[in-house]
Formats: C-alpha cells, structure tokens, sequence
C-alpha cells in the first residue's frame, strides 16, 4: 500500500504583491499628509453640527483668542503679494527670502514692524515666541489693511474674491469676536464662515 | 517572490542526501497588517483634519440704507438674548406686549429647540406662506460668550429657521430684564 503522498503547500497566500500596494498607498499617505504644525496661538473652537467644509484655497483665517487677533492666509503667491502690498503700505521692506519664508509660514500675530522677527525665528519656536496679536484699535488698524490686502492680492493672483474664517475660542467673550465681525463689515464683507469643532447628531 | 534562496541542489558531490526542503517563505502577514493599519491613520487623519465651518451671512451695514426701516410683523418674530454665565432669555412678538415669554430657558434640545419648533409652526399656521415664515432676532450680550452665539446659531441651523440674524444694540429694557432675572 504506497501512498503517494503529494506535497502541498502550507495554505500560505502569497503576500508579496499585496504588501507591495499596502506600501505604496502607505508611502503616498505619508507623503501627501501634513504634519500638524502647533498653531501660533492655539484655540478651542465651538463645537456645533453643520458639517460645511472650509474651501481650502482663496481664504483668510482670523484666529481670536485671548482677547488677540492673529491672521492666516492660504497660498504662497497670494501671501507673497499680501506682504508686498503691506509693506509699501507701512513703509517696511522686505527681501525676497523674507517673502519666501513668510509664503510658508502660517499664522502670525504680531505688528509689521517686528514680523521681520518672527518671519527669522525657526518654525518650532515661532509658537512660542509670545506673540501679541495684530494691532486692530482705532488708531493702528493693522488688522484692516491685512483683510483688505489680502482681498486685493487674492483678486490681483486668483481672480477671486477672498473668503473669511473666524476661528474664535470658546470662551472669548461675544464683543471681541464682534469687533472682528464688524471689522469685516465695515469693508462690506457681510458673509464669512465661523469655524468650528464636530458635534455629536443627539445634542 | 518572497522565498528564501535556500541553496540546496547542485554541485556538492557526495554530500549526505537531504530530503528536499520546501523553499522557506518569510510571513508577511504581520508586515501587510501594519502597512494597512498605517494606511487607515493617514487616510483618516488627513481627511478628518479639516475644520467644519458654518457660514454665517449678516445683513448689510450700509449707513446710507439704514433709514429704510423694514416692516416686520411682530407675530413672526422671536427674539433670543444671549447674556453672562449661558444665559438665554426670548420672547415672541414686542416686547411691551410680548406673546409669549420673556422667559428664561436653557440651550439645547429640550430647551429651546423646543420652543423653536413649536413657534415655527404656528406662525406657518399664521401667516399660511410658506415663504413667510418666522425670523428669529439674536442679541448676544456684551458677556455672553463666543460658545453661546454658536450654540444657538447651530440651533438655528438644526430647526431650520428661514430668517435669523445677529442684531448688537440692546433697549433699556432688554438690558434690564437680562440682568434683573440674574439673581
């Protein structure tokens, strides 16, 4: 009685080409993906259950908290121009690696003559530098010559006009968010986005 | 593939006759396993770190156009004032002649969502126009806080109120019976 015995396998699947797509979508994540860089001044947003996304292009964040204001603009070019613009308005110059830095730079929060500092400092330590927000009382309204800048930068490269966030804390008191709203207003910006957090649907 | 070369086979002579191995084979699983684990976090992270957004239009400020007062009837309107410490206080119609309320209520489902929806019916049932229905007149407070005015502008959004907006000037006595009911 010889049994013959045929050699199977071990029931083993073969990995490879699966492991090899894993990888490749893995390496294009990895790429792609932004690491979180912390927020010049960090804030906790409401929560609530609209769930309209932020456009990712052609808008302004202005981030209040603390009782600061600090602003936030998307795309290098129209960054760069914003700075320009800002520069010939108040007199401060800026060379061509200034611009370069502040066009990869993310919200800042300090008058236009000391950007300059802030625009030298490293990335890691530009959060921590204690920045005091942008000057936007009545008798130095930077804040207002950055919106409106930045709307004219944003026409002048895209063509389009700029879109506002206000990301406000939680707990900041309803007369500085309505500053900023009225702010914005004042230049006929009657529609902006609030940003906040997600919610849960049974609240 | 993924096999080892094992070298068994040719040129050795007079070696010891070895049974023939099966190729050894490195497991992937495990490496395939964290790869995807990998893949979900960066999927999930990267879609999930946008920031929601709620657009929020306000009526033009014009001073020029601010003579034009607009007729409103006052059975359609319901004013929310926002003040210190979550609270909330409306009422419906004038407030010299008001409706109902003014009355104190807390945020949220049972709250004032309530009152919302049971308004909104029955001023449709008033007006019978479906494109007049209620406007909801907001007034936060100057201590009123920015999670408040969100709160109740997503409350707006959840009842689907038509016509809301955000008004800042105060009368005497709105002011008065915002604080007076404080202690």
């Amino acid at each position: 009685m010889a049994k013959i015995n045929i050699k199977k396998n071990a029931g083993s699947t073969d990995m490879t080409a699966m492991c090899d797509v894993a990888f490749l979508l893995l390496t294009f994540f990895v790429m792609t993906s932004t690491a979180k860089i912390p927020e010049a001044l960090p804030v906790d947003t409401p929560t609530s259950t609209v769930q309209t996304k932020l456009p990712e292009t052609d808008l302004a964040t202005l981030t209040v908290g603390e009782g600061k204001v600090f602003f936030d603009l998307k795309g290098k070019e129209v960054r760069v121009r914003t700075l320009e613009l800002m520069g010939e308005k108040y007199d401060v110059t800026f060379s061509d690696q200034d611009k370069e830095v502040f066009s990869r730079m993310d919200d800042f929060g300090v008058p236009l003559l000391n950007l300059k500092q802030i625009i030298d400092m490293k990335a890691s330590d530009r959060s921590k530098a204690g920045q005091p927000g942008i000057p936007a009382d009545s008798l130095d309204n930077q804040l207002k010559e950055w919106i409106y800048n930045a709307r004219i930068a944003n026409i002048e490269v895209n063509d389009k006009e700029l879109q506002v966030a206000i990301k406000g804390d939680a707990k900041e008191e309803y007369p500085a968010i309505r500053k900023v709203m009225d702010m914005l207003q004042d230049q006929k910006i009657n529609s902006f986005s609030l940003v906040t957090g997600l919610r849960g649907k049974d609240f | 593939m993924a096999e080892l070369n094992t070298g068994d086979g040719g040129g050795k002579k007079g070696g010891k006759v070895r049974a023939k191995k099966a190729n050894a084979k490195v497991d992937l699983t495990a490496m395939v396993d964290l790869a995807f684990l990998l893949i979900t976090f960066f999927m999930l992270t990267t879609t999930l770190s946008k920031p929601q957004s709620m657009n929020l239009g306000l009526p033009d400020k014009d001073p020029s156009k601010d003579n034009v007062d607009m007729k409103v009837d006052e059975n359609r309107t319901m004013t929310i004032m926002l003040g210190a410490d979550n609270k909330l206080v409306y009422y419906v119609g004038l407030l010299a002649t008001p409706i109902a309320g003014p009355k104190e209520l807390p945020y949220g489902k049972d709250g004032i969502r309530k009152e919302i929806l049971s308004r909104k019916k029955s001023v449709l049932e008033y007006t019978g126009n479906k494109d007049k229905g209620m406007i909801v007149i907001i007034k936060p407070s100057k201590k009123a806080n920015y999670r408040n005015v969100i709160d109740i502008l997503d409350e707006m959004a959840i009842s689907d109120v038509p016509t809301y907006t955000i008004v800042n000037d105060f009368s005497p006595e709105e002011q008065k019976l915002l604080e007076g009911k404080q202690e």
